[in-house]
């Protein structure tokens, strides 16, 4: 079958720097395409090239077989062609069916023609097998939702090649398998889809294609069939990968925090639990099981009733500042909206947690940026210009960047809140070994992770949460896919019953 | 996310970052040549100081709104609050008079309370904004009719003036000064010049911007967000009073058109000084330059008679416009 849409030795360069390096991909109606690559490898330019949100520098645009070139994005989506974003491009105060329609929509004379609109709108989410009501707000919906409102929205479009940006990144296990089979429905439907994802097991699964792409060039094109997962992470890092997770050390014997009867409001009730010198304990559990929230509350971030002891002392409640100077610090889940001030530099963003250390009244420069250059060292971040802003920065290199900030307070306990979302797998085995260094030097660290492989590869004991409690504790040879999901999920081992 | 496409996109900005910068000195510059080619009185002492002296009211609380408004946050309130201040300043000098006679005593009074008034003014935005949650435009657009109004009643819709011996004892800090500059030329100064080290090199003005920048971000960092943002607004209350001190013994009276658009004149200041308006940004030393441009055009226009002066506000305003639109240009390039 011919391509609907296919880059010929596609290369772009932004100033001096070409970022692609003559890449040719091709998407064939109702095929899955999956572009793969490490943070940075070019894939996000690749995406911005085919959705016409960038021009190429070199090479050819073809679709249906005839050369074209995109005056902007809105000149791909009347070809077709529709991009969605990591980040969402809904308007979070407009309802579902305004959303789908904003830009066109439909008018009996001056007037909007709401009927209508709402009619089509509940046949697309239909389509998608999404049962949301047109009517609500898009900030009242689940992120699972959001995504298949953007997908409708591309539907709406009469899209026939979808770009997809990560869409599973921020997804449950049991939410990412409600929209991959809504995309192999549309891959059914005749629709080119291009996937790109960190999560090969995914792409193993759905893709019928696989591009690999490594520093801006093209590695390989390979059918899916019989590509492994091993194998395509080796062909996107370029070297023989060895173990992801290193080895886990001992616990020491005593207790560094203590968590009684903690209770968040709303969120989290009764939870108790006790963190070892040296200990990595995992917390795992669904997506709004409160794991979140429990560590928030933990150190001061949300209102909490309960007690919190750190060495056997009681913490003040509702201070970050005061667990901090207890040695205990969190590092959120979110680094673009609450981890890093994405339009400051990286030295500002690096000390601002600790910055009382810097100097007495003055701030000082010079160890601000001594700082800097050992957190590079130390966190392995690539910056190609120290004076970058945080926001610039890929976001393994943010991840790196967040981390070591954290660790500028010294502290004794961490929290790490989803340590490898959305990032590559090079960089994921970095961020393994920095965790495993820091219990083995006597640190203590809580990993709550949605990736249940990273759960079980790092921590010694296991947390699992569901519906806002402690469900289970599960340690050594208790800690399985299996066990975990099922405590998660409120089902008991004997009688497989609701608990 | 790819970081190199971005990452190149860094160094153009960074460039028009710079013309931003220098952009303000270069207007200031050439207003001073203009004004110097029109009039040649315009460098004489007189002149020199006559404007410095009233630019000072404005600049001073300029440089607490710098504060405010990097923290993320807005004071529309400052212009009644001066009249507010000056007038609970007055009325509580006049009553004293009796008690301390006119004197030091008398004076330090007035300006103690003058200084505490513009905190607990602060203060109460601060907390309201801070504690209470209220959006500060909400709270301090409030407050901004509430002393405008207060000042008319306590003037009964007239005029509050000083006692006459009162007024006379104390208009040399307005009029006087040292080695020839006067007391509010010198204060602004060290206002400045603390103000911009604060914002610079302590942790309190990288707070700010944290703060005005990301919200989240600088709680998430163990930055006391509540405290830094509700300490902008006393501290800008504080300034209030400042000025206000320095203000007084200028006319010895106050009204409820004292302060008239001073928070726009302010704000106005800020903005053309590089502080972005949404904060996360704040250049003191900038206010300075945007307040100083300010007075200049209305200087000059008053010095040369080829404009009218009433086209002042125009002018003012198509410059602060101007001054945005060169921010914009600065960040349109990624």
């Amino acid at each position: 079958m011919t391509a609907i849409l296919e880059a010929r030795g596609v290369t772009r360069s932004f100033g001096p720097i070409e970022v692609l390096h003559g890449v040719d991909f091709s998407l064939v109606p109702g095929e899955i395409h999956a572009l793969i690559g490490e943070n940075g490898a070019g894939k996000s330019t690749m995406m911005k090239i085919l959705g016409g949100y960038l021009a190429p520098t070199t090479g050819a645009l073809m679709l249906d077989g005839k050369q074209v070139s995109f005056a902007d994005q809105r000149a791909a989506e009347a070809a077709g062609i529709l991009m969605i974003h990591q980040e969402f491009n809904l308007a979070l105060q407009l309802t579902v069916e305004e959303n789908l329609f904003l830009g066109r929509e439909k008018r009996r004379g001056p007037f909007l023609d709401g009927r209508a609109m709402r009619e089509e709108a509940r046949t697309l989410l239909a389509r998608l097998d999404c049962h949301v009501d047109p009517r609500r707000r898009i900030q009242d919906l689940s992120v699972p939702n959001r995504q298949m409102v953007e997908i409708a929205r591309a539907l709406g479009r009469q899209a026939r090649v979808l770009i997809m940006d990560e869409p599973t990144a921020v997804l449950t296990g049991r939410e990412t398998d409600v929209l991959l089979e809504q995309i192999e429905r549309l891959k059914a439907q005749g629709t080119a889809i291009l996937y790109t994802s960190h999560k090969l097991d995914e792409i193993a699964r759905i893709a019928d294609r696989v591009t690999v792409l490594r520093d801006g060039t093209h590695i390989t094109t390979r059918p899916a069939e019989g590509f492994t997962e091993h194998a395509m992470a080796e062909a996107m890092v370029g070297r023989e990968l060895s173990d992801l997770f290193p080895a886990k050390a001992k616990p020491g014997a005593d207790v560094v925090l203590e968590v009684e009867g903690l209770t968040v409001p709303g969120y989290v009730r009764d939870a108790s639990f006790t963190l070892r010198r040296g200990e990595v304990l995992g917390f795992a559990g669904l997506v709004g099981a409160g794991r979140t929230e429990l560590m928030e509350g933990i150190v001061g971030l949300r209102p909490a009733q309960g007690t919190v002891r750190v060495n056997g002392t009681p913490l003040k409640p509702g201070s970050v500042r005061a667990a901090r100077e207890a040695g205990l610090v969190y590092l959120t889940e979110d680094r673009k909206d609450k981890g890093l001030l994405l339009g400051k530099a990286l030295t500002e963003n690096l000390t601002l947690l600790a910055l009382d250390t810097f100097g007495g009244v003055f701030i000082d420069p010079q160890a601000e940026d001594q700082a800097l250059d050992q957190a590079i060292e130390e966190f392995d971040i690539r910056v190609k210009d120290r004076k970058l802003l945080a926001g610039s920065l890929s976001g393994g290199n943010q991840q790196k960047l967040l981390m070591a900030k954290t660790m500028l307070a010294k502290p004794q306990i961490v929290i790490i809140d989803e340590p490898t979302r959305g990032i590559d797998i090079g960089t994921k085995q970095q961020i393994y070994e920095f965790i495993a260094a820091l219990a083995a030097q006597g640190k203590s660290v809580i990993v709550v992770s949605s990736e249940l492989p990273e759960v079980i590869g790092l921590s010694s004991r296991v947390c699992v949460m569901g519906r806002g409690h402690i469900a289970a504790e599960l340690s050594g040879a208790e800690i399985t896919e299996d066990a975990i999901l099922r405590r998660a999920m409120g089902v008991s081992e004997t009688t497989g019953e609701p608990a | 996310m790819t970081d190199t496409t971005v990452e190149s996109d860094a160094t153009p900005r960074r460039g028009a970052l710079r013309l931003q910068t220098i952009g303000p000195v270069l207007a200031l510059i050439a207003l001073i040549i203009l004004g110097a080619s029109l009039n040649s009185n315009f460098l004489g002492y007189a002149n020199v100081t006559n404007v410095l002296a009233r630019s000072a009211f404005i600049g001073i609380i300029a440089i607490g709104m710098t504060f405010v408004i990097t923290g993320g946050g807005i004071d529309l309130s400052v212009g009644s609050m001066a009249a507010f201040v000056a007038g609970v300043m007055i009325m509580t000098m006049n009553a004293l008079i009796p008690v301390l006679g006119i004197g030091v005593p008398l004076v330090a009074a007035g300006m103690a309370v003058a200084l505490l008034t513009g905190l607990a003014a602060g203060l109460l935005n601060g907390v309201l904004i801070a504690k209470v949650g209220i959006e500060a435009f909400i709270v301090t657009l409030g407050a901004m009719g509430v002393y405008r109004s207060l000042t008319t009643w306590l003037a009964d819709g007239g005029t509050l003036s000083l006692n006459f011996d009162a007024r006379s004892f104390y208009r040399p800090v307005y009029y006087d000064g040292l080695l020839g500059v006067p007391w509010p030329i010198i204060v602004f100064a060290v206002v400045a010049i603390v103000g911009e080290i604060a914002m610079r090199k302590t942790a309190y003005g990288r707070h700010c911007a944290a703060l005005g920048a990301n919200e989240q971000v600088a709680r998430y960092s163990a930055v006391r967000v509540d405290a830094v943002r509700m300490s902008t607004y006393v501290l800008l209350g504080g300034l209030v009073g400042l000025a206000t001190i320095m203000y007084v013994p200028r006319l010895g009276s106050a009204s409820g058109s004292t302060g008239t658009l001073w928070e726009l004149e302010a704000i106005a200041a800020v903005i053309i000084g590089g502080t972005v308006l949404k904060g996360g940004f704040g250049r003191v030393w900038g206010t300075v330059i945007g307040v100083l441009i300010l007075s200049l055009i209305d200087n000059i226009l008053n010095l040369a008679s080829i404009v009218s002066p009433y086209l002042n506000g125009t002018i003012q305003g198509v410059i602060v416009i101007l001054a945005v639109v060169l921010q914009r240009q600065g960040k349109s390039a990624d």
